[in-house]
């Protein structure tokens, strides 16, 4: 009796002490970023930080603003274009698409989300970047370039979670407005889509989580200039690309400033999933 | 006229992929009478009635023979309207299913549907459902609160009143009391010997009990073969088949 209680307390512990270890990583990037950004942020303030407009590290002067705007802009120009494409994709696999289709479908796009980001960024570097450049004028390495490299990406987030949601409603919704006389349309228009919105929006959100934090296809496509641009034609710069370029020579202070950057980052990509949980949590 | 019939049901053979759950069963339906299709699970109680209104066109696999005829007319004749069906012939399921909409949307989704736009009618229709269903009174206070909210027995009457709301000539119930209490499913009785006046109802009732206590004539279906039909008095005093008697008296099923 003894002898198996104790059989049974090892490898509870053991995967409790696991366990533990994945969280402790979490932790401790955590608190290495804190402990590196912090004092940075503490001397220069945190509102120069933040709202400063000047990026020169060289002359000691660390204002991310233009890369908050950066980061803002391509991901809601992102949301824009990966969006509308991404949910009329997940109703048509859920509703209309023939099982055999679906079948092909389904895996297809989950190998979207399997291409390096790279790769991604190489590609638009190679066809997206010239084609804005030669039909709609400007540097084409540009806002715009970003904003479609992304769309792309977080297509396979927003396509399987708002699919997975439409497809976990019960089935008796569907019929019960089938037997008040709705057509298929009418259906998925005022039943299904408003029951399935709380994970449809977690999607969204978990998309936006994605393309704030993509970095390697960015830094290709978007000219990273520190400057606020003025139309989406103009290259800009995203906190993540800040970190991206400069990481590889900074120093010192220059450094700290970086790591202070990941801290905005991590703030804002912990209430991204935050506000996801709770719109999935929220029924 | 000779033929009096609502529905008639003709040779009617149902599958699911290869297995056959209704056997050659034809079956007459009268105008308002309540008739109660009754039988162990899997006796094809509820096949039959889905087969009523087309609710089985989106279950893969499944495949019918047969006729099934409103008012004389094919329902699967090639140009019958599916959409025309479902708003004269309603359907309640056993599990109530509210809309993700309010009360009021609700019972007001049918109607919209068929394009009533009319503030006032629309209000009209809802007010006269809701009390039809007996439900009115417990629910007249919030109409805009959200249906999923109420309880079990409410829900179920929610749900019917959302069909009355159609106004529709036969009303299908699958087992519609089946999860509620014995109070619930008094008022949900009484209120169907008040709708049968102007409708045709078909019940799948969850028990003998309750086949014996609503319905006019009733039939009794074992395994997809039509065993037993009559007026309800008449087989549950003095069943016919003995089959029919075991089932009743509780010796099986």
């Amino acid at each position: 009796m003894k002898l198996k209680k104790f059989g049974e307390r090892i490898p509870q512990s053991l995967f409790f002490l696991i366990a533990l270890s994945a969280l402790s990583a979490l932790a401790l990037i955590t608190i290495f970023i804190f402990i590196e950004g912090v004092p940075l942020i503490a001397k220069v303030g945190f509102f120069n930080f933040i709202f400063g407009m000047k990026w020169a590290p060289s002359l000691g002067q660390y204002g991310i603003f233009p890369m908050i705007v950066g980061t803002v802009l391509v991901t809601v120009g992102a949301v824009i274009i990966g969006v509308p494409i991404a949910l009329c994709c997940s109703i048509f696999l859920a509703e209309f698409a023939p099982r055999q289709l679906s079948m092909l479908v389904r895996p297809a796009i989950q190998l979207l989300a399997g291409i390096p980001s790279v790769v991604y960024g190489f590609w638009g570097l190679i066809f997206i970047v010239p084609a804005i450049r030669n039909y709609l004028g400007g540097p084409g390495l540009s806002i715009l370039a970003g904003s479609i490299i992304l769309a792309i990406m977080i297509l396979p987030t927003v396509i399987s979670i708002s699919e997975v949601s439409i497809l976990a409603l019960p089935p008796l919704l569907k019929e019960g407005a089938f037997a008040l006389g709705a057509t298929h349309w009418q259906t998925i228009r005022s039943v299904l889509l408003p029951a399935a919105k709380s994970g449809i929006l977690a999607s969204i959100i978990l998309g936006i989580g994605r393309a704030v934090g993509e970095t390697m296809a960015v830094i290709m496509v978007l000219g990273n200039a520190v400057a606020l641009p003025s139309s989406i034609l103009d290259p800009a710069r995203t906190l993540t690309t800040n970190i991206g370029i400069e990481m590889g020579y900074a120093s010192g202070e220059h450094q700290q400033a970086l790591f202070a950057t990941g801290i905005v980052l991590l703030v804002i990509i912990m209430i991204l999933n935050a506000s996801a949980q709770y719109a999935i949590r929220r029924k | 006229m000779t033929d009096q019939s609502k529905i008639s049901v003709k040779n009617l053979n149902f599958y699911y992929s290869k297995h056959q759950v209704i056997k050659n069963l034809s079956l007459e339906v009268k105008a308002n009478e309540i008739l109660s299709v009754f039988g162990p699970a899997n006796s094809g109680t509820t096949t039959l009635l889905r087969t009523m209104n087309r609710m089985w066109d989106i279950i893969p696999g499944a495949r019918m023979e047969g006729e099934v005829l409103l008012d004389g007319n094919n329902i699967y004749a090639s140009n019958a309207s599916t959409i025309e069906l479902r708003r004269k012939v309603g359907i309640v399921f056993e599990i109530p299913t509210p809309l993700p909409m309010s009360i009021f949307d609700n019972v007001a989704y049918g109607p919209r549907l068929s394009g009533i736009k009319n503030k006032v009618a629309l209000e009209e229709i809802v007010e006269k459902s809701l009390r039809m269903a007996v439900i009115w009174d417990e629910v007249k206070d919030r109409l805009h609160s959200i249906g999923s909210r109420l309880s079990g027995g409410q829900q179920q009457r929610l749900c019917i009143a959302r069909v009355l709301a159609l106004e529709p000539e036969v009303i299908l119930l699958d087992r519609p009391c089946s999860g509620l209490d014995p109070v619930s499913t008094a008022k949900i009785e009484e209120s169907l010997r008040q709708l049968k006046e102007q409708f045709t109802i078909i019940i799948v009732p969850h028990n003998v009990q309750q086949a014996g206590r609503v319905a006019d004539r009733a039939v009794f279906l074992l395994m997809g073969d039509l065993i037993e039909e009559g007026p309800t008095a008449v087989m549950f005093a003095n069943p016919k088949d003995k089959r029919t008697s075991d089932y009743i008296t509780g010796r099986f099923g």
